[in-house]
């Protein structure tokens, strides 16, 4: 197993490096620049600012230079947009909060999720269940876009209760809204997930046996089916907690929390070549990370699994 | 509720002694309004700013924060006339081309510096310098400094620019050409003063809350991107004395909906009012809800060049689609925020400019769509013949809007078959520039308050001539203005024939419709380019 | 058991565990072929024993007829401005049978009862067409890839490996931003992103097809590779291929409502439900709920009888029995 995990840290940097290029020339392609602007600059003041960024060279150069820099002295340039700003420092300041609220939610989906899913799946076919199921589909259906600004609208405007925006380093007031926004389609999911396969594990044939030996339901539950039933669990929440992170643009255009997924995809609109590019490393390093991380996790779950 | 009680005991001292001059009785110098103990103004940013360095920043809300934390020569005040800054007074000469501003001499730094002649130099060189490669070097060749063309070409080096220092109290500033408005520009942000000591000890990171050493009314306390930024009273400002709001809060809220939100909770002092809802709040909110006219034009770029269509190349059809467009809809009904019906491209509330009444304006709307079907039917198109024409712009609520709108007016009064290109932003600007489109929306923000800012728009050789029009008695008449003491006959003429050929359609002229929390005194409702400085602004206790 | 390596990051966040449709592959690659008729008229037995199933079923077909039949009763077309409500949206612009404007208008006074429907129409289609666009390209390379083995299927999954990493947002805005804006477009671009975990699958699958003894008699008798691809493997793939496409439908219009959130989705006069429900949620503070409630409500409908739909099927097509 140690050899798969060393195999796949190896293809890590190859498959990054393609990432790079492919993300390189998919942006050259795109139409419009960094600097295309409303009123358009003069070819002189253009040519200036390009030859700045060095985006005057030769595509192939502009890669080879990228990587150069990003390999040898981690240094990511600076942002095209954000002009008195680098991509490592817009990196190292919206990393940080999106982890700490991605974190959070990530954990509460979980908790809240799978205990829920546990009580449908023990209270199967019961009012209960019909509640919890018919909840978690209408959770994953209402988009973040809705239930942003209803939460701002309940908890700033009519109860007072939390500040509308804003992070404030992370103080809890500040985390409460974005949290329930990202948070509650994953728990949803994860209630989902749970629920069917803590049913199919109850139903399996040595659940059967180990209620039959009169074993109290509790003991079965927590002894025996637990870890089976977390298997197709722990299988999602590697892309979960991924997409989290990377899934949290509207947190941050509705909250204002100033995290890396708007930065992300406002890079893209704006053609900030530098910052896109920067965080699609940074994301396909955590993607790459997590699946790996899920992986033997999996096999560590189930001991069928060999690599 | 503590705080009348504990009032009490000042007010009673107060009574006795006749010169007191209680903390939170204070009024305003002027209105005699009663200030509020707390004078922090908060208010809504769309975006964050690219920039906050004055010679590289190029959006609005970037240069807002530059003009609370940086001076230049001149400042405008509520009506948008030139109150001294740093300048004191000023000189020109006989030949129109010469400028020589007297600096105060007691205007500081914030590390306590005082503000010389050679920091603007210092700020000017550095605008063109090519080595800052500042995306708005272009404004210094507005203001026809004279060499900034070739500096920026790299022909010269920056040194040669037509600014020098005297002494450190004077600054000469040589142009190309006579400049009548030269003095309307030095308040744009790009021509604020720079420490250069900072600039040189910490290169780019001298903007940096701690770092950054600035001579305007307050300074950078704090900012986080994408977030908020915090700025506090500079206490080294020449005029401290006179400030009353201590501290500026500018929030970075993306959504306006959501910013509104905030406002009614009590979050903002101020935030943008969505398109359409003005009416509303205004009813609502009487001492709030506000809306002043701004120098901006809204219009429809038609595409004139050889790749644009050739229906749209026959006078009678743009004609035809500029005056089938039901403007008061538009204005009352869609934006609803006090904007002003177009048909000239500068806006009426343009310094110096009288907008002509030119004939569109005079008919009522009937008659006006009289008038479009008989020259479309002329043109020999109509509802039995329809002509179709794509519409392009970038993607936004209020531009959507607009356009759906007037393609069904131009589908229900001409037979105009509209297809509508919602684009994203670059590529929009990439397409229109290139003249890939046929009809596209534009908008156009004045950089002075004069009106060849919209006009030079129409000559052929103008960058930002979306159309590609060219009309030689326009370039003639527009060249001629320049050199003009009164140029307002070559401007209304101009619009005359913007009228007569419609190269664009001009549909609205913006204004600023934004709430504005009833305790904020001092907001300069009549600068048309909405200049605002928080040094002017004031809390009045509720 | 031949499952295929690790979970995927799926872009849209996936919103079924794999196990179950990694089951009922097995479980149709253990079928023989002479029980081939009966694993089908068992499954839809078992599936409309589940009423839960059979009604989203019955809903969804439902939403599917009333969306275009429903048009036949709208007084307006979708692109039409009522000028006379245009000026009183709040007021006149309410839900009212009277004007014909059954679901209220939206903030320029078109009829949302005819916008809804026809965004109903839009986000089902981009749904569809998307799960089979991305079923398509899964189908075809997994299948390939896992036929083939060795170096190519080495390298095919390297590929998709690498793709995984890119954040789809990414490619998608891409897309959206580099071509015409259209309906194919959209299509193409979801279908894009989504293809990668269904290739997986398959790939597995026919890891296992491939050394079954019908395979290796097909080979004996001198088929070619391509016709065992597609004669014996992607046939014997169709049932995987149903429960992933069908819950893959709700999850590519959940997609789609972002993209057009973030104003990249459909031209103009048409629309999505999400570009609808977006326009309704900016102007709740203002009091004009109905914007927000028609396209909410089937929205909501659509995704989860699309659900139930999902639920039921992988239900019917799996073995194991409870």
């Amino acid at each position: 197993m140690l050899a798969y995990a060393a195999r796949r840290v190896f293809w890590a940097a190859p498959t990054l490096l393609v990432l790079i290029v492919l993300c390189y020339v998919l942006m050259y392609l795109a139409p419009g620049g960094p600097f295309t602007t409303e009123r358009a600059l003069p070819p002189q003041v253009l040519a200036n600012i390009e030859a700045k960024y060095g985006l005057d060279k030769p595509l192939y150069a502009q890669i080879w230079d990228y990587v150069v820099a990003v390999v040898t002295r981690f240094d990511f340039g600076p942002s095209f947009v954000y002009k008195d700003r680098d991509v490592y420092e817009i990196m190292a300041r919206g990393f940080p909060v999106t982890l700490t609220y991605g974190t959070i939610s990530f954990i509460s989906a979980c908790l809240v999720g799978v205990s829920l899913g546990v009580l449908a799946a023990v209270r199967h076919n019961s009012v209960l269940d019909y509640i919890a199921v018919g909840a978690t589909f209408s959770a994953q259906a209402l988009p973040n876009f809705v239930m942003a600004p209803i939460l701002v609208i309940v908890f700033t405007w009519q109860l007072g209760w939390l500040p509308g925006g804003g992070w404030s380093g992370g103080q809890w007031q500040y985390v409460v809204m974005p949290v329930i926004a990202l948070s509650t389609s994953f728990m949803a999911s994860i209630a989902r997930i749970t629920r069917s396969s803590m049913l199919e594990v109850l139903n399996s044939g040595f659940i059967r046996t180990a209620r039959a030996r009169g074993l109290s339901p509790t003991t079965i539950l927590w002894r025996h089916a637990m870890k089976p039933a977390m298997l197709p669990v722990v299988s999602y929440l590697g892309p979960v907690f991924v997409a989290m992170i990377t899934g949290s643009v509207l947190v941050d255009l509705y909250f204002s929390t100033g995290g890396i997924g708007l930065s992300y995809v406002n890079a893209a609109l704006n053609r900030d070549y530098a910052v896109m590019l920067g965080v699609t490393i940074l994301y396909g390093t955590l993607t790459i990370a997590f699946n790996l991380l899920v992986d033997l996790l999996y096999a560590w779950l189930d001991p069928r699994i060999r690599y | 509720m503590l705080r009348p009680i504990n009032s009490l005991a000042p007010a009673v001292a107060c009574a006795a002694i006749l010169t007191c001059k209680s903390a939170y009785a204070e009024v305003h110098p002027i209105t005699g309004e009663k200030l509020a103990d707390d004078q922090t103004f908060i208010y809504r940013l769309l975006d964050e700013h690219s920039s906050i360095d004055p010679q590289i920043v190029e959006d609005v809300s970037g240069s807002e924060v530059v003009r609370d934390l940086f001076e230049g020569l001149l400042n405008q005040d509520a009506e948008g006339n030139l109150v001294p800054g740093v300048a004191t007074s000023w000189e020109v000469s006989e030949s129109k081309d010469r400028f020589t501003f007297h600096l105060r001499n007691n205007a500081k730094w914030s590390n306590g510096d005082p503000v010389v002649a050679g920091d603007f130099v210092y700020a000017w060189r550095r605008a063109v310098d090519p080595e800052t490669a500042s995306p708005y070097s272009w404004f210094m060749e507005l203001m026809s400094i004279e060499n900034a063309n070739a500096i920026i070409s790299g022909e010269m080096p920056p040194e040669s620019l037509g600014v020098s220092a005297p002494d450190n109290y004077t600054l000469e500033v040589r142009l190309s050409l006579p400049l009548p408005y030269f003095t309307q520009m030095v308040t744009h942000a790009t021509t604020f003063p720079v420490p250069a000591k900072v600039i040189e000890e910490h290169g780019d990171q001298w903007t940096r809350p701690g770092n950054m050493v600035s001579n305007g009314a307050y300074v950078l306390l704090e900012h986080v991107p994408n977030e908020r930024s915090v700025r506090v009273r500079n206490e080294h400002y020449w005029n401290n004395e006179e400030t009353i709001i201590d501290r500026v809060e500018s929030l970075v809220i993306n959504d306006e909906n959501l910013a509104l939100t905030r406002y009614f909770a009590g979050e903002l002092d101020r935030t943008e009012i969505p398109a359409g809802q003005f009416p509303k709040l205004s009813a609502e909110y009487p001492d709030e809800a506000h809306s002043f006219p701004r120098l901006c034009s809204y219009y429809y770029s038609i595409n004139l060049s050889e790749k644009g269509p050739l229906p749209l190349k026959d006078k009678r059809i743009r004609q035809a689609l500029s005056l089938a467009i039901d403007r008061e809809i538009i204005t009352d009904f869609i934006l609803a925020g006090g904007q002003f019906d177009a048909y000239t491209f500068t806006p009426g509330a343009t310094a110096g400019f009288e907008p002509p009444m030119v004939a569109a304006a005079k008919m009522s709307q009937a008659e006006r769509d009289e008038m479009a079907k008989a020259l479309i039917a002329d043109a020999g198109y109509g509802i039995d013949n329809p002509v179709e024409f794509e519409l392009s712009y970038n993607t936004s609520e209020g531009h959507k809007k607009i356009a759906v709108a007037i393609g069904q007016m131009w589908k229900q009064k001409l037979g105009v078959a509209t297809k509508l290109r919602n684009m994203e932003w670059k590529t929009f600007l990439e397409k229109r520039s290139n003249q890939d489109f046929e009809i596209a929306r534009s908008g156009w923000c004045g950089d002075y308050n004069e009106a060849s800012t919209f006009l030079d728009l129409a000559t052929s050789n103008s960058g930002y001539n979306d159309s590609k029009y060219s009309n030689d008695e326009v370039d003639r008449l527009m060249a001629e203005a320049k050199l003009l003491d009164d140029p307002a006959a070559n401007y209304t003429r101009v619009e005359q024939i913007i009228a007569e050929d419609v190269p664009l359609i001009p549909i609205y002229h913006y204004a600023s419709v934004f709430m504005l929390d009833s305790d904020v005194g001092g907001w300069p409702v009549g600068n048309v380019e909405q200049n605002w400085y928080s040094k002017d602004l004031y809390k009045i206790a509720e | 058991m031949a499952r295929p390596a690790h979970p995927i990051l799926n872009v849209m966040s996936p919103i079924f565990g794999s196990e179950g449709v990694y089951r009922i592959a097995d479980r149709i690659a253990d079928d023989d072929f002479a029980k081939g008729r009966s694993l089908w008229r068992d499954a839809a037995e078992k599936f409309f024993r589940n009423r839960a199933a059979t009604g989203a079923l019955v809903l969804l077909l439902f939403i599917a007829a009333f969306s275009t039949v429903g048009s036949l009763l709208a007084v307006w077309s979708i692109e039409e401005i009522d000028w006379n409500v245009l000026a009183d949206i709040s007021g006149s612009g309410q839900p009212s049978l009277s004007n014909g404007h059954y679901f209220g208008v939206d903030n320029l006074g078109r009829d949302l009862f005819s916008r809804t429907l026809q965004a109903t129409r839009t986000s089902l289609a981009v749904g569809i067409v998307g799960a089979i666009v991305a079923v398509l390209i899964g189908t075809v390379y997994g299948a390939v890839a896992g036929f083939a083995g060795d170096y190519l299927d080495n390298l095919m999954m390297r590929i998709v490996d690498v793709l995984i990493a890119v954040p789809s947002m990414f490619i998608i805005i891409l897309l959206m931003v580099m071509f015409e804006r259209t309906l194919i477009m959209l299509f193409i671009g979801i279908g894009v992103v989504s293809w990668l975990e269904m290739s997986r699958i398959i790939r597995g699958q026919t890891l296992t097809l491939k050394n079954r003894e019908f395979v290796e008699a097909a080979h004996a008798t001198g088929v070619s590779w391509f016709g065992i691809v597609f004669r014996h493997i992607v046939p014997n793939l169709f049932g995987v291929v149903v429960v992933y496409a069908t819950l893959l439908v709700p999850s590519i219009i959940l997609v789609e409502s972002f993209i057009s959130f973030l104003g990249l989705g459909v031209q103009e006069p048409n629309s999505s439900l999400g570009s609808l429900i977006s326009e309704g949620a900016s102007t709740i503070i203002f009091g004009t709920l109905w914007q927000l409630a028609a396209p909410m409500g089937f929205f909501l409908a659509l995704i989860v009888s699309l659900y139930f739909i999902g639920d039921g099927l992988r239900d019917a097509l799996d073995p194991r029995d409870f």
